[in-house]
């Protein structure tokens, strides 16, 4: 079996005193596709900040890690540097700063992780060169294919982020910068919201493709219609911040069919 | 353009250890100048540079009348707090050396190398067309590169110029700020030294910019370099001006006073990168007539000084005449950029654009200070102001003081104003990718001064982008 990736045990999360998720529990293996869905306000979107450790949250957790390392101590670059990605619901615009400057600086970290300690360098200058060379070349080795399949336009890497960029362009940006960052989990939050469906089509290809390449996904969706193009490991159902019940792809069809209402909110069974 | 985020291995220091170590043109070279007058703004001080410059009676004669008017006009009140200034305590006039050079290799060593240091020379064999530049009291060195020469444009200093094209001086010194304009216009009209003289003739483009460079390296120095840019009818010239100075703890003065005339259907940019200490009061007056059709630019960025106060202006007085003025302020720890601009629309159909972002940190302040006014005659006027402030932390200061003065119907004016601090979400945002806190914060201000730092040239915009980086270096945390 696949080694653990993410494993969240007893999370409890307070927003301004008031508490919105309750007990939470999941667990991931390493390259799995896990899709959490539930009706509006049951904190699917406070679970995924708390995976990164946004600061305005007070988090209470039995056990956060991330390939056994403990998320608690960690500051949110520390997390994302781990290999953690979020696709957030509403990215906020940006002025003045581009997915061509988010990206390559985002990759250089993660030169400095991986290729830079095989190598010497003269001086420290130098070695900044070179990392800030090999991300700007990593950028540009994989972006054109990556624009082509999303079908974005070259120029949306130039303008400022998510500044007047419209419901569809604003989602391919964050699956963009996902397909860039090669992270070992990405956390997409609704990246299917509001798209029509050619959109939701790139999208979800671009997901199940990422997804085929190793990239363990945890998604949070409403909806069915972007689950069919993806090989699901496990649905988890939340409501009111608590988990409710765990089950194969049949579990989704069922929620598309009968609504959450048909799940009682105490079937606390069916864990992994 | 792609940032450069080279920066960021540095460590935590403590502001006030970063303020005093992290200013790179800090260094000071050893003190030779070959004359420095006594200390003291004095009648006998004004005599010694007229006779050092051996300079014409009528020139001399206009020092003297504005001492008597910098004597007689109290300190402004209204802005930076200018108390500390004692000017019993300043050198009025230093000169460096004998004669300006032409060429780098013609300077003393210790001047050459404070230049090379700077890379100005380098700087300027790249991207070009003449530079000058000023060492304390007097320019140092002017070249213009042959091309350029063949045009009829002259570049020089105001000294030269006053010999050489007396005519064009009498005609346009001091005719867009008198030396009664204010105190310290005053001051810079009595000790004048320095400073660049640029005529271009009718329908000349300079295609390349023109750069003079500033440095004072003496200690309690006085700098008051004059600028006068006459752009004939049709021309168009782009000059560049930067500025810096060693950290000293006793404190040093500049007082440039800068005049434009752009004729009719002539351009003007005039861009300023000013980055001088942070014991430098930097208090500059530049104003420019735009005739008709004319357009006026200002782009002006102020990083370092003590104190900043300075309103590039421009007066519309041809009809069709337009202003542009792009500044942006960065106030750190001790420092106050009280900044902004001045257009005055005599003329109809002129048009104005202000944008000023200013961003304060650590305790530093800033202020932005505007006029518009729109005369009687000055019939179907276009006005578009825009100031945006940003504040990074509790202990810093931005306040924004704007004035319209409308005496005609016929205008369209737009105003904004915003004030915003960098939000948690914009910099969990960018540090969910792996950037830093600092990296995420250093990111987000330069895509604030974005489509101000787009309007310089390449490579001042590259800079620019570093000094935002050395400045808010070890910021958080």
């Amino acid at each position: 079996m696949k080694k653990r990736l993410l494993d969240i045990q007893n999370l409890s999360v307070t927003i301004d005193k008031k508490k919105i998720v309750n007990r939470f529990d999941l667990s991931m293996r390493a390259g799995e596709l896990h899709v959490l869905m539930g009706p509006n306000g049951s904190g699917k979107s406070t679970i995924a900040y708390s995976i990164l450790g946004h600061p305005g949250y007070a988090v209470r957790a039995s056990r956060l890690s991330f390939d056994n390392k403990n998320l608690k101590q960690l500051t949110t670059d520390e997390r994302a540097r781990l290999g953690i990605f979020l696709a957030f619901q509403y990215p906020l615009a940006v002025s003045g700063v581009s997915l061509s400057t988010v990206i390559p600086a985002a990759l250089e970290h993660r030169i400095k992780q991986k290729r830079v300690k095989k190598r010497v360098y003269a001086t420290l200058a130098s070695r900044m060169a070179y990392e800030q060379h090999v991300a700007r070349e990593w950028f540009r080795g994989d972006v054109a294919e990556n624009l082509g399949s999303l079908g974005m336009q070259e120029e949306m890497l130039y303008r400022s982020l998510n500044e007047g960029f419209s419901g569809g362009e604003k989602k391919k940006a964050e699956v963009l910068q996902m397909l860039a960052l090669k992270p070992k989990l990405a956390i997409l939050d609704e990246p299917d919201s509001g798209l029509d469906v050619d959109a939701l089509r790139r999208i979800a290809k671009a997901i199940h493709r990422a997804h085929q390449g190793g990239m363990a996904i945890l998604l949070i969706t409403h909806y069915q219609r972007i689950l069919k193009y993806l090989r699901l490991d496990r649905v988890h159902i939340v409501r009111d911040g608590h988990f409710v019940k765990s089950g194969g792809p049949e579990l989704a069809r069922m929620i598309e069919r009968h609504g959450y209402e048909s799940l009682s909110s105490h079937g606390h069974k069916n864990k992994r | 353009m792609v940032t450069n985020h080279s920066a960021h291995m540095a460590t935590k220091t403590s502001v006030k250890k970063r303020f005093d170590t992290d200013y790179r043109y800090g260094f000071a070279d050893p003190e030779a100048g070959v004359y420095r007058s006594p200390k003291g703004a004095s009648s006998a001080v004004v005599d010694i540079i007229s006779s050092q410059k051996r300079e014409p009676a009528w020139m001399s004669e206009r020092r003297h009348a504005a001492l008597k008017f910098f004597h007689a006009r109290p300190l402004p009140r209204w802005g930076a707090d200018l108390t500390a200034i004692n000017f019993d305590d300043i050198y009025y006039y230093i000169r460096p050396i004998d004669r300006k050079q032409q060429t780098w290799e013609g300077l003393p060593d210790a001047i050459k190398s404070t230049f090379t240091k700077l890379r100005i020379p380098e700087y300027e064999r790249e991207f070009l067309a003449g530079g000058g530049a000023q060492y304390d009291s007097e320019n140092v060195y002017h070249h213009v590169n042959e091309r350029l020469k063949k045009t009829g444009v002259i570049f020089t200093d105001v000294e030269t110029a006053t010999k050489k094209y007396p005519q064009l001086v009498k005609k346009y010194f001091g005719t867009v700020i008198s030396a009664n304009d204010n105190k310290f216009a005053a001051l810079n009209t009595a000790m004048w030294s320095g400073g660049s003289f640029v005529y271009v003739p009718k329908g000349v483009h300079v295609d390349l910019p023109l750069q003079a460079y500033f440095r004072i390296n003496a200690k309690n120095m006085g700098q008051f370099e004059r600028t006068l840019i006459i752009a004939d009818e049709g021309s168009f010239v782009h000059y560049v001006e930067g500025c810096s100075a060693p950290v000293y703890v006793s404190s040093s003065l500049h007082s440039a006073v800068v005049e434009i005339i752009a004729l009719k259907n002539a351009r003007v940019r005039y861009t300023t990168v000013q980055n001088w200490s942070k014991n430098v009061y930097n208090l500059v007056t530049k104003r420019a007539h735009a005739h008709e059709n004319a357009i006026v630019e200002w782009v002006d960025f102020n990083f370092g000084a003590k104190a900043t106060m300075k309103y590039p202006a421009v007066f519309l007085l041809g009809k069709g005449a337009r202003a542009d003025i792009l500044s942006m302020a960065f106030a750190g720890n001790g420092q106050h950029q009280d900044a902004g601009s001045k257009v005055v629309h005599v003329a109809p159909n002129t048009s104005s654009r202000v944008i000023s972002k200013s961003i304060a940190a650590y305790g530093g302040r800033t202020s932005y200070r505007g006029l518009v006014q729109v005369g009687s005659r000055a019939r179907n006027c276009k006005v578009h102001v825009q100031c945006d402030a940003l504040i990074l932390d509790k202990e810093s200061r931005s306040d924004t003081y704007p004035t319209i003065k409308i005496n005609n119907k016929e205008v369209q004016i737009e105003h904004e104003a915003t004030v915003s601090k960098i939000g948690e979400e914009q910099l969990f945002y960018l540090q969910s990718r792996g950037l830093t806190p600092e990296q995420a914060q250093v990111m987000l201000v330069n895509g604030f001064i974005e489509p101000l730092v787009k309007e310089l040239p390449m490579e001042y915009a590259v800079e620019m982008n570093r000094l935002i980086e050395l400045e808010m270096e070890g910021s958080v945390g």
